[in-house]
């Protein structure tokens, strides 16, 4: 009995070792400081499977560590603000030069652009497949009282949306037909297919999840729907703990030539047409034309 | 129904093959909730024996506190460990924020409430005079609390596993303190939300049949302890 005991502690001693160990030596071997870089960036590039392209070529060449935080476009400003990241990677022009007015960040820079679509159920019940614009477009879907899908959650693609409606001069936030998800671009296309909505949607995410969607692209290629994403490092000096150089380093990194190329030929092979078009020294105005 | 017969297949496949990432996360998951669940046991049971064995003014009310704490919501203990580790918070000196120990910090909370509740009511279940009849016999106290808790050995293993199986399955707190970091940070729940995100349902389904082998062989471990050789 008295031998059983032992062998039994000894058990249950192991056990909690082999659970504890790993996650102990994980704490301990956290990188060394300042070797860390906090990227906030939109989900997009996540989602999309860019960045676990990218980030492995990056920390292989300079030996930091970034950590990736994939949030809003608007969160990710946020943390930006706050000190809280170090570089960011977003999509919201019209935020991202408050952002820089502010005085909290330097150095926006032009990665790549693609375009966001709308997207319906294949019916089209508010035909807006014969339209042009997207404002055209959502002038539609508001007088069909056709269901709507918004984001909701201050990212990129939302605040690209009210753009669009303020432009159609339409106020849809009281309306029944307009419902907030306040999820992730996957959700909420996931959401807009199963209630037969209508929603605006970045093109990548919209091909990365297309085959389970039923959800099928009814208004395109206008200007107003491009999207722009660009690189910012927050304010080196506005903050303590800013890793200035990593941000420096990360923001060069994805404007360098190599980095371009991988950009635009990324995902190629599996949906014929690139996801991203490499747009590093161009002018901001010259895209879409 | 082929997604879900195509994620168990899935789920068999990346097991067998012993996928590097996907076993990492799960070792991950494991050590860090497992880490947790120990804090919680030592802060947990101490706290809800000595709740239990003693009397005091505010007792019913501390008590309450307790047992609301059981229903702790994880975002909200997310939301509140991000805003005090943030590099600019109280405890930004530290530098854990988005890592693993943040995680172990969160979950630890989230669990802590949940053993102690639980074996606050184990403890007063035993009966009032026991501890009497205990000391009587000539125990000192930390013989008689060392006999207290055998005695209440089922319950409080109970409280093991409802304090792992609380921490193994929650998200919220995970991705917000953790950020879902490759290969560093990214744990089974947090990988399925993403995974979700991205559309790949064969995968986030693959990884939450995992995640349920995993709570089953941790909760079969627990009880085959607990019910081994049934007191009296």
């Amino acid at each position: 009995m008295q031998i059983k005991k032992t062998h039994r502690l000894t058990l249950c001693a192991l056990i909690m070792a082999l659970v504890l160990l790993p996650g102990m030596t994980t704490a301990l071997h956290a990188a060394p400081k300042q070797q860390n870089i906090i990227l906030a960036t939109t989900t997009s590039t996540q989602d999309s499977g860019l960045l676990d392209v990218l980030l492995p070529l990056f920390e292989k060449k300079t030996g930091y560590f970034v950590k990736t935080i994939a949030v809003g476009s608007g969160q990710a400003m946020t943390m930006g603000k706050k000190g809280e990241a170090d570089v960011l990677l977003v999509h919201s022009p019209a935020a991202e030069k408050t952002f820089i007015a502010e005085g909290n960040g330097i150095n926006r820079r032009l990665v790549m652009h693609n375009d966001f679509i709308i997207v319906g159920p294949p019916g089209d019940p508010a035909g807006i497949k014969a339209t042009r614009s997207s404002t055209a477009a959502f002038q539609k879907i508001a007088q069909a009282q056709a269901l709507f899908i918004s984001r909701g959650d201050n990212s990129g693609t939302h605040a690209k949306e009210k753009a669009i409606w303020k432009a159609a001069g339409i106020n849809p936030e009281t309306q029944k037909w307009f419902q907030q998800t306040g999820l992730g671009m996957g959700q909420t296309l996931n959401v807009a297919a199963e209630k037969k909505g209508y929603t605006l949607a970045d093109r990548g995410t919209y091909l990365a999840l297309k085959k389970n969607l039923g959800l099928d692209i009814l208004n395109a290629g206008d200007a107003l729907l491009l999207n722009i994403y660009s690189v910012i490092q927050v304010h080196p000096t506005k903050f303590k703990k800013i890793n200035a150089e990593g941000a420096q380093a990360f923001s060069d990194f994805m404007v360098a030539p190599e980095t371009q190329k991988i950009i635009g030929s990324f995902r190629v092979d599996k949906f014929g047409s690139p996801l991203f078009f490499p747009d590093a020294g161009k002018s901001e105005d010259a895209l879409g034309k | 129904m082929d997604l879900i017969l195509d994620g168990i297949i899935k789920a068999l496949h990346l097991l067998v093959s012993l996928d590097r990432e996907v076993l990492g996360i799960t070792l991950l998951s494991l050590a860090v909730s497992g880490s947790a669940t120990f804090v919680s046991l030592f802060l947990g049971i101490s706290t809800g024996m000595a709740v239990a064995l003693t009397e005091f003014p505010g007792r019913r009310f501390v008590v309450s506190l307790i047992n609301t704490g059981m229903g702790l919501p994880p975002v909200v203990v997310g939301l509140f460990v991000s805003i005090l580790l943030w590099r600019n918070g109280p405890f930004g000196f530290l530098e854990i924020l988005y890592t693993p120990a943040a995680i172990v910090i969160a979950q630890a909370i989230i669990a802590t409430p949940i053993v102690m509740g639980i074996s606050l009511a184990a403890f007063q279940h035993l009966p009032k005079n026991l501890r009497l009849q205990i000391l009587a016999l000539g125990a000192t106290r930390r013989q008689m609390l060392w006999i207290l808790m055998k005695e209440a050995k089922l319950p409080l293993l109970a409280a093991v596993m409802a304090g792992f199986g609380g921490v193994i399955s929650e998200v919220g707190a995970s991705i917000m303190v953790g950020g879902n970091i490759k290969g560093y940070t990214r744990v089974l729940t947090t990988a399925t939300v993403m995974e979700t995100g991205k559309g790949n349902f064969d995968v986030a389904i693959a990884l939450s049949v995992i995640l349920m082998l995993l709570a089953f062989a941790i909760n079969a471990f627990l009880t085959w302890i607990q019910q081994r050789q049934r007191p009296r």
